[in-house]
């Protein structure tokens, strides 16, 4: 598939996806730039408010309106503009062509259907086909996310699993109308750590087989440095940062990368004291002026008060927004 | 119970443990039958730990859902009654203590949770809210609450005028800044601290988590952490206990464990957590397959045996015992 690698499975360009609200125009997302591979992983990490979960929910244009309206950008999904679909083609894309896997394993089953029901739904709007056929496919579906004994299984309730097999499920509904894209949002934060070490590997060995292009979207830099290929930092609707993912780590260039690393503590040795920033997020209604972290900013300048900073380039695909680095 | 003695012997020395839990098990019932109910089995939450904590010094209870360490901190803040076993409180047995020694052990003894935003009555002023422990437990006039209430603000980062504020007009952060004003209300001696930062926003995190560790210095009060992420441990903690099916697999200062550890469970928890650098790839990488069995029926043996890369025969018939490996680093593994 090297002939396509060069051509990103989704690209966005300039999304801006606003929100009407009785405080005024809330920008969750202002200008969002990135495209992604197939067979790569991106990582947006952001803190809550930065607007990681606007952008996933925009990709699949799923911002209820009103109040809120992706007003400008453009976002390619195999080269075709999917802004531009009526609402009955983007349903044919939703789940078949970007594939979505979301937080909480129990919001996003039905306590009232059996797992098999719940996949089939998936298989069978993909595939028209007789649930005899449909139910084969599940089965192979479930065995290829690892759920044991999946002949029986089908026939099991979402709460009679474990969160862990619970989380395979939505999993195995993400992906089965072998999408292009596949979209996570936060897949692993309410599961232990030796079943989240599971789960990743199952999303690492469906990527490779498919070669799916995916977009991991986190507050965790820990997801970040195990998953992916490159990283979009959001801080207030904005990407702030983006690299590849070793260069973003070794050569953090915006205040808020190095802060963000610098604050989080470390499993192989012993910190004294970690790096905390101070103040909070800022709320999106009522931005400062100029750059939106100057006020939590250790190196902030009078320019970064007055004008929101450009994009440069650090190094081969390596961008930073700060004036710092002019 | 000798200990009695020994805990008062120990205090001389700097071993001394301000608060004990010894041979400590909870079991809770399962009932069948709606009318006619039976027990039919046991849940067997906790069984059988034993640690101490340090005055002034945090102890790290570490493990997946359901291995007990939100059980163990119920039954030390005497929220559940443990089914055996006995908690000593600067050398005494609260559960066999009087009504007064319990009201002050109470006191004493205090706790931050995971959520602040179920944690804050949403109804109560922040003033409220801080004093009540003080109306409640303390014979001291209106005015000195107020200076106190003040006083407590202050050293979680806050100021007064916050006092006249409700929990909604707050940020995770500076709830869980006020959750901490509240514990540290009444001078306590231990402070339970379960999952303290989880829930809050990773720039936020850093900040919790250097204010606990001033006010542990500014208080000298000690900490049980309940924690799952490793690295928060490892910054946060002097000792850790390991975890698994209600027993403790692992035991050792922080540096010991995280730089060697031992049980097999352990090295896989650290090898299935997160790396803090993409170059970082754990040398032997144990991703552990199913998941934790049912503490209503436990395997035998060694516990985590059914899971265990390493497991042996006598693993699944001979329940290991807990060896001294190093000064203070214990393990409950055939393999030592």
């Amino acid at each position: 598939m090297s002939s396509i690698a060069s051509d990103p499975v989704i690209k966005v360009e300039d999304l801006r996806t606003y929100f009407q609200t009785k405080w005024g125009t809330v920008k969750a997302v202002d200008g969002v730039n990135f495209e992604v591979n197939r067979g790569e992983t991106l990582g947006i990490v952001g803190e809550s408010g930065s607007g990681k979960s606007v952008t996933m929910l925009s990709l699949m244009r799923l911002v209820q309106s009103p109040p809120g309206k992706i007003v400008n950008g453009r976002i390619f999904l195999e080269g075709q503009d999917i802004l531009e679909l009526s609402e009955d083609e983007m349903s044919k894309i939703r789940g078949r062509k970007i594939g979505l896997i979301l937080q909480y394993p129990m919001t996003s089953l039905n306590p009232v259907f059996t797992i098999g029901d719940q996949v089939m739904e998936a298989v069978r709007l993909h595939e028209p086909q007789p649930k005899k056929t449909a139910m084969q496919r599940v089965v192979d579906i479930l065995r290829k996310v690892n759920i044991p004994a999946p002949e029986s299984r089908v026939q099991d309730y979402p709460h009679q699993m474990s969160g862990g097999m619970r989380q395979r499920v939505v999993g195995a509904i993400g992906i089965s109308a072998q999408p292009s894209v596949l979209i996570a949002d936060e897949p692993t934060t309410s599961l232990d750590v030796t079943i989240q070490a599971q789960y990743l590997r199952l999303l690492r060995e469906i990527q490779v087989e498919a070669n799916l292009a995916m977009i991991f979207i986190t507050h965790d830099f820990g997801i970040v440095a195990k998953m992916c290929d490159k990283v979009a930092v959001m801080y207030a609707g904005r990407i702030v940062e983006m690299g590849n993912v070793r260069d973003l780590f070794n050569h953090p260039s915006h205040p808020y990368t190095q802060a963000l690393l610098d604050s989080v503590p470390r499993m192989e040795m012993d910190v004294d004291r970690l790096y905390s920033i101070e103040g909070q997020p800022p709320t999106l209604h009522d931005l400062p002026q100029g750059c939106p972290f100057a006020p939590r900013c250790q190196h902030v300048m009078d320019r970064c008060l007055s004008e929101y900073p450009d994009q440069f380039e650090i190094s081969d695909q390596h961008t930073a927004s700060c004036w710092r680095l002019i | 119970m000798t200990s009695n003695v020994d805990a008062i012997t120990e205090s001389s020395g700097n071993d001394f443990k301000l608060l004990e839990a010894q041979n400590l098990q909870k079991y809770f019932p399962v009932n069948k039958g709606l009318i006619i109910s039976r027990v039919t089995g046991h849940v067997k939450a906790v069984d059988g730990i034993s640690f101490g904590l340090r005055p002034g010094s945090t102890l790290g209870l570490v493990g997946e859902s359901g291995c007990g360490k939100s059980t163990t901190a119920k039954m030390l803040l005497m929220l559940e009654k443990p089914t055996s076993g006995s908690i000593l409180f600067e050398g005494q047995d609260i559960y066999a203590a009087t009504a007064d020694v319990r009201r002050k052990y109470r006191g004493s003894v205090q706790a931050v949770f995971q959520d602040p935003w179920s944690s804050l009555n949403p109804r109560m002023k922040v003033k409220d809210l801080i004093a009540e422990p003080m109306v409640i437990n303390w014979n001291i006039s209106k005015n000195d609450i107020d200076k106190r209430v003040d006083m407590l603000l202050h050293s979680v980062g806050l100021n007064s005028y916050h006092k006249n504020l409700y929990p909604h007009e707050f940020s995770g952060g500076q709830r869980q800044r006020l959750a901490i004003a509240r514990a540290l209300s009444l001078n306590p001696s231990v402070i339970v601290l379960d999952e303290p930062v989880s829930a809050l926003d990773v720039s936020i995190r850093a900040q919790i988590m250097n204010l606990l560790k001033d006010i542990q210095e500014e208080y000298n009060v000690s900490f049980l952490l309940i924690a799952h992420h490793l690295a928060t441990v490892r910054y946060m903690c002097d000792e850790v206990a390991v975890m698994y099916l209600g027993q403790i697999v692992e035991f050792g200062n922080a540096k010991q464990l995280f730089d060697n550890p031992l049980h097999p469970y352990t090295k896989a928890l650290m090898s299935a957590a997160l790396p803090s650098h993409p170059d970082i790839e754990s040398d032997e990488e144990i991703i552990l397959s199913g998941e934790v069995p049912s503490p209503l029926n436990p395997p035998t043996g060694c516990r985590f045996h059914t899971r265990c890369p390493f497991a042996m025969a006598e693993c699944s018939t001979k329940v290991p015992v807990e060896t001294i490996v190093e000064d203070g680093h214990k393990v409950a593994c055939h393999l030592f």
